[in-house]
């Protein structure tokens, strides 16, 4: 039998590699998937440039960061990073707006059909991506400082008297405050003020907000305002998180779209939803079992492989296996996705 | 002069006019109602007087002033309110989200206007906070109309407000757009059920191709045993 101290460990296993990263990432991706889905929900296509979106704000703030630190300035125990973001969201939003008036705004006056739009973004995206490692390079950039951990593994040890540790990163700490903070706006947004309300009516059906004297140039705009916030926060959060690599932004695309798809495309609670549980799959099997077992089967009994579902080498793959059964099974999402 | 006058009215959507110099008009307090066969043009004139098509020819004047030119949203500000026949209420929102949309260009305080609405469609009040997408048709209708009534305007334009709901709600609903009449407001309907809309019409104007073929008061035309035989069935 294994006593309690045993299933504690085994608990605290998962919580350290699986529940706190799964927090995190599922934040990153919930912040990515909302940018997707308010520009699907208001401008009905699907921004394969978001990605970039995010490097892009991740890249100002870091330029901004290193200022800061050159002048000697930082947050304490924060990432200096926190207070270069505001200059980040600001940059990536003219980014967006200036986006939407050369680019976007002649097909929308063409009426170009959702694929027509499709294509223009991954057009977009290259050329966003060239930008980026035209001006910060291509190499990894850490810029992450303050106080690294806010639990370190040997304290919890000490604290707890397990043989297991629970380390949280302030990153990840400050990923999931942020996230919470910027949702809980959104939604108050949408919800509670009158610009917010003219967004969700623009979404939902568009003629009659014409007919209700609701300026579509102005709703278009302020999606972009909100999907440039978005994207800089949540690139900036997962560049503090994992290193800032204007190599990886490409690949997140996926598991975003995946997240917003999920979800139900075009609805913020399901692109939150739906971040969530892109991350927990991808960490849950790729995670490997064996200590995790070997906690809870009696004895000194250890399995002899690492008990893994798949290899991490697989994590993009489960993001595809989501999207096509989401897709065969319940193609509108978890929440019935179309409008905000 | 009527307070809303379309006048030999010539358009289409594409190459072809659909519109063949139809004339409508309506005064305040009045409900006027167009009838006609299958693809009369009855919904393209209403889209004509509302400014959702391009005019080929002819002019639409409201209150005296020529408004041809002007696209929807402006005929909104100048007070009109249209209701489409389809798609006419924001689903996802609140019936009362529905209203405040309905009340979006005013900057002025619209919960007065909003109690009316719910005095005129007492189930709307119940149903305040569901989404409009769960309501049955004919709650739907009253949210779409309360909608395009939150801007206070002087002429109401519905596009066959009774499609799809049951004979018992369509009276309920002639009902209270005769209210609305009687409150000061020019009312131009485009009707399937001929019949029981001429018998609320101050005027009556049926369409045939895109020409005004008879134009007289409701009950004129319901008397008319010509009128009877080709468009209300006997």
């Amino acid at each position: 039998m294994s006593d309690v101290s045993d299933i504690l460990n085994a608990l605290i296993l998962l919580g350290n590699f699986v529940l706190v990263p799964g927090l995190a990432y599922g934040s990153q991706l919930a912040l990515g998937a909302l940018g997707v889905t308010m520009i699907y929900a208001v401008l009905r296509f699907s921004n394969f440039a978001h990605g970039e979106t995010m490097s892009f704000g991740a890249m100002i703030t870091i330029l901004v960061t290193w200022w800061l630190q050159g002048r000697g300035v930082t947050f304490g125990p924060l990432p200096t990073a926190l207070l270069a973001l505001p200059v980040g969201i600001v940059g990536t939003v003219l980014m967006c707006l200036l986006l939407d008036r050369v680019v976007y705004r002649y097909y929308r006056r063409e009426k170009a059909n959702p694929v027509t739009y499709l294509i223009v973004s991954v057009g977009i995206l290259f050329v966003l991506s060239g930008l980026v490692r035209f001006v910060i390079g291509p190499q990894d950039r850490v810029f992450a400082d303050g106080e690294r951990f806010i639990m370190k593994a040997r304290a919890f040890k000490q604290m707890t008297g397990l043989d297991q540790g629970l380390a949280i990163k302030t990153t990840q700490g400050v990923t999931v405050v942020t996230a919470l903070i910027i949702v809980a706006l959104i939604f108050w947004f949408l919800n509670r003020t009158r610009t917010g309300k003219s967004m969700r009516a623009y979404s939902d059906n568009e003629d009659l907000a014409l007919l209700s004297g609701i300026n579509p140039g102005r709703v278009v705009a302020i999606t972009w305002v909100i999907t440039g916030a978005l994207a800089a926060v949540a690139g900036t959060l997962y560049g503090l998180d994992k290193g800032y690599k204007p190599f990886t932004y490409l690949g997140l695309v996926l598991p975003i779209f995946a997240s917003a798809i999920v979800g139900g495309v075009g609805n913020p609670l399901g692109a939150i939803a739906g971040g969530f549980v892109v991350a927990f799959s991808e960490l849950l099997l790729t995670f490997a079992y064996k200590r995790v077992i070997a906690y809870l089967t009696p004895g000194d009994w250890v399995p002899e492989g690492l008990i893994q579902l798949l290899s991490t080498d697989y994590k993009l793959a489960v993001s595809f296996v989501i999207l096509v059964i989401v897709l065969l099974i319940k193609p509108t999402g978890m929440f019935s996705g179309k409008t905000l | 002069m009527s307070f809303l006058q379309g006048e030999s009215l010539y358009g289409g959507y594409g190459g072809t006019d659909i519109l063949h110099g139809c004339s409508i008009n309506v005064n305040k307090g009045e409900v006027a109602v167009v009838v006609g066969p299958n693809g009369a043009g009855k919904s393209t004139a209403m889209k004509a007087m509302f400014g959702m098509l391009d005019l080929r020819d002819g002019s639409v004047e409201l209150n005296g002033q020529d408004i041809s030119s002007l696209p929807p949203q402006e005929r909104v500000t100048l007070g009109m309110g249209f209701v489409p026949q389809n798609a006419n209420v924001f689903t996802s929102m609140t019936v009362e989200e529905n209203l405040e949309m309905g009340a979006f260009i005013r900057r002025d305080d619209f919960r007065p206007t909003m109690e009316q609405v719910f005095s005129l469609f007492p189930v709307l009040a119940e149903k305040r906070s569901q989404p409009a997408g769960e309501l049955s048709g004919g709650q739907r209708q009253q949210v779409a109309v309360g909608r395009a009534l939150m801007t206070q305007p002087s002429v109401l334009m519905l596009d066959e407000p009774t499609a799809g709901v049951s004979p018992i709600v369509m009276d309920e609903l002639f009902d209270r757009i005769i209210e609305i009449a009687k409150s000061g407001i020019a009312i131009l309907m485009v009707e399937q059920n001929a019949r029981q809309a001429l018998e609320i019409a101050d005027r009556g104007f049926v369409l045939v191709q895109g020409r005004n073929r008879y134009t007289d008061s409701g009950e004129a035309l319901l008397a008319d045993p010509e009128v009877r035989k080709s468009f209300l069935g006997g």
